[in-house]
């Protein structure tokens, strides 16, 4: 291994290693914006009728089973050897993370706290934007760190689909120029980006809920799932 | 409430054929069983719950007719556990409801630092948020949200059971001076009779299957349970609270065996009594003693047995005095003024004998009633 070469990209990546951080921040975030965006008022309709919710909760399941390459097989057809075929399945894997998250701590309202609102005669609009989803925040910031790592470290799969992996791209390079300090920086790299977004994740949710008693966790955790890894996904 | 009846989607009959009659700038109290209907009563009153039979009237309009939003902004609500918004602090908490009837922020903050004033809340506690105050407070801050924007009806539903009894106390005398001073419609709702007969200017006592057992001032239950039921829900010394009732005024004070610590040996003999209660100079009592234990001249507070807890005439029942009368080793009840100092005291004999004098009254204001 050759550490002095570590941040000497090969030029067919046609990207710098800051260029890759840029790109691979890109590819991992604008998927769990776009799952936020569509998970908010999908969770607000399982709240609302709660019938919807178990069948929602089973579907988001099975979909977050289909292992990533399947859908990159699946999606190539439509969108082609794109950004785009990568952010589809990582949107669809946050809003399977966020749709539980949000309809959990929308629920954790307690029921105090809505009686209080309706007999103040809050309608049931204001009191999902200014009682339930304020209070909700710590569970949907949880949500979001599971989310947000996880999209993080899956972007690297796509290297399988025309170097569409940003950092991942470095392992295949790692491979065909046997240069292992690239692999190492691939992981290193993508792991501390993990680490910083969830970090920041953290400060925001410090910053949005300054009535949350200090060192105490969210009264709901969203439902775990493993966090994804490797290309077998 | 003319003949309300609800049943719930899944069959339950949680409120039956209730015909009640609220008075304005009164506390009606509404106590009975757990699940006998009484948050379902309360809820119908600002249409939380929809009655399926009967109709409410406020103010001889039927509720029905009126916005629901308008309605429950006339009506504060106040509940157990206070549910307060947990994410907003205290006087944004006790703000919203003017907020959202369009007040400026300035004065539905200084409203708020008000009210805060009203409760008993420290105005150092407006910045904070809920988790940081006790359940007390956090109850205080619930009744002065209800009073915000000044509605004339407050519905409160067992707001002080949560907190433990010394700050429940506190509460519902900081509920009775409220009421006293802005001489609000209150409906309370309790499972404690204590409460219930400590609050209510008339007690609504239901029972299993929402129905309504007695309805009457408190004095008037403790003297006249309607049925077996209403008799056992209030518990077995109702003879003893029903002389919280009966002013004390009227008892006869001997100060006889009243003595200051520099009491000669001639006036301890005067007095005559098996025991004597000793003052310090102002007046205050100090304690009972024996004549033959006290030292004569210089009486040492060492000697003395303690006098219990002393009442003042005319501000504390009968019941007050009879139990300062029980707690004396004496047997005798001490009364005091406003400032503390003795007036006098009063045996177990003669307080007996007012009790005895007040039923009588009581009977000859019923006759008077039914003639
Ligand atoms: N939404 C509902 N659907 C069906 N039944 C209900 C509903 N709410 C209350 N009930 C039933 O109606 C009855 C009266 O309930 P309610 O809450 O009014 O009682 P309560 O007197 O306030 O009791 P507690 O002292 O325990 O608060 C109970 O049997 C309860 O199970
Ligand atoms: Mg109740």
């Amino acid at each position: 291994m050759n550490l002095d070469r570590f941040f000497d990209i090969p030029s067919d990546l046609q990207h710098s290693w800051a260029g890759l951080i840029g790109l691979h921040l890109r590819e991992a975030l604008l998927p769990v914006l776009a799952g936020l965006l569509l998970a908010l008022p999908l969770a607000q309709l399982c709240v609302r009728f709660r019938w919807l919710y178990p069948p929602v909760l089973g579907v988001t399941t099975v979909l977050y089973a289909v292992p990533s390459l399947a859908f990159f097989v699946v999606l190539i057809d439509y969108t082609g050897q794109t950004e785009l075929t990568v952010m589809i399945p990582l949107a669809v894997y946050s809003l399977v993370v966020l749709v539980p998250a949000i309809v959990d701590g929308v629920r954790s309202v307690p029921q105090e706290t809505l009686a209080a609102a309706t007999a103040m005669g809050i309608g049931p609009v204001r009191r999902y934007l200014q009682v339930q989803l304020p209070i909700a925040v710590p569970a949907i910031m949880a949500g979001l760190r599971v989310a947000t790592v996880s999209s993080i470290s899956l972007v690297s799969v796509g290297a399988l689909i025309g170097n569409q992996g940003a950092l991942g791209n470095l392992l295949a390079a790692a491979q065909k120029y046997d240069r292992p300090e690239l692999a190492l920086n691939s992981v290193l790299t993508t792991a501390a980006l993990a680490i910083v977004c969830d970090a920041l994740l953290v400060l925001l949710r410090v910053a949005l809920t300054p009535w949350m008693p200090s060192g105490r966790r969210p009264k709901t955790a969203p439902r775990q799932r493993p966090v994804p890894q490797g290309v077998t996904r | 409430m003319e003949s309300v009846t609800k049943r719930y989607a899944d069959g339950t009959v949680a409120v039956d054929r209730l015909s009640l009659e609220i008075r304005d700038r009164s506390i009606t109290v509404l106590v009975g069983p757990s699940g006998c209907g009484k948050t379902t009563t309360l809820r119908m009153i600002n249409r939380m719950v929809e009655p399926s039979e009967g109709t409410i009237l406020l103010d001889g309009e039927d509720i029905q007719r009126r916005p629901v939003t308008t309605l429950r902004r006339s009506m504060g609500y106040v509940i157990q556990n206070a549910g307060l918004f947990q994410h907003r602090t205290i006087v944004d908490n006790i703000a919203t409801v003017p907020r959202m009837l369009g007040w400026s922020k300035q004065k539905a903050r200084a409203r708020a630092a008000e009210l805060m004033e009203r409760v008993g809340l420290d105005a150092a506690l407006a910045k904070r948020y809920p988790y940081q105050l006790s359940g007390g407070q956090q109850q205080r801050v619930g009744v002065a949200r209800a009073l915000a924007a000044d509605p004339p009806v407050l519905l409160m539903d067992e707001p002080f059971s949560a907190v433990d009894p010394v700050v429940r106390k506190g509460l519902q005398d900081e509920l009775l001076r409220i009421q006293d001073e802005l001489g609000k419609t209150i409906v309370f709702v309790t499972h404690d009779i204590d409460e219930a007969i400590k609050l209510g200017t008339m007690v609504a006592v239901m029972r299993e299957g929402g129905r309504l057992a007695q309805y009457a001032p408190p004095a008037e239950l403790l003297a006249g349970p309607a049925d077996a039921f209403v008799e056992d829900f209030l518990g077995a010394d109702r003879g003893i609270r029903r002389l919280s009732f009966f002013p004390s005024a009227s008892l006869d004070l001997t100060t006889g065996p009243v003595l200051p610590l520099d009491a000669t040996a001639e006036q301890i003999a005067a007095a005559g009594a098996p025991w004597l209660l000793v003052t310090d100079a102002e007046g205050r009592p100090l304690g009972w003693g024996e004549p033959r234990t006290l030292t004569a001249g210089a009486i040492r507070p060492g000697e003395l047995l303690p006098y219990g807890r002393p009442f003042v005439p005319g501000t504390d029942s009968l019941r007050a005095a009879l139990d300062s009368a029980v707690l004396s080793p004496a047997g005798h009840a001490v009364a005091v003024d406003d400032a503390g100092r003795v007036t006098g005291v009063v045996s177990q004999a003669a307080i007996g004998e007012a009790i005895r004098g007040a039923h009588a009254a009581d009977r000859a204001d019923e006759a008077k009633v039914a003639s």
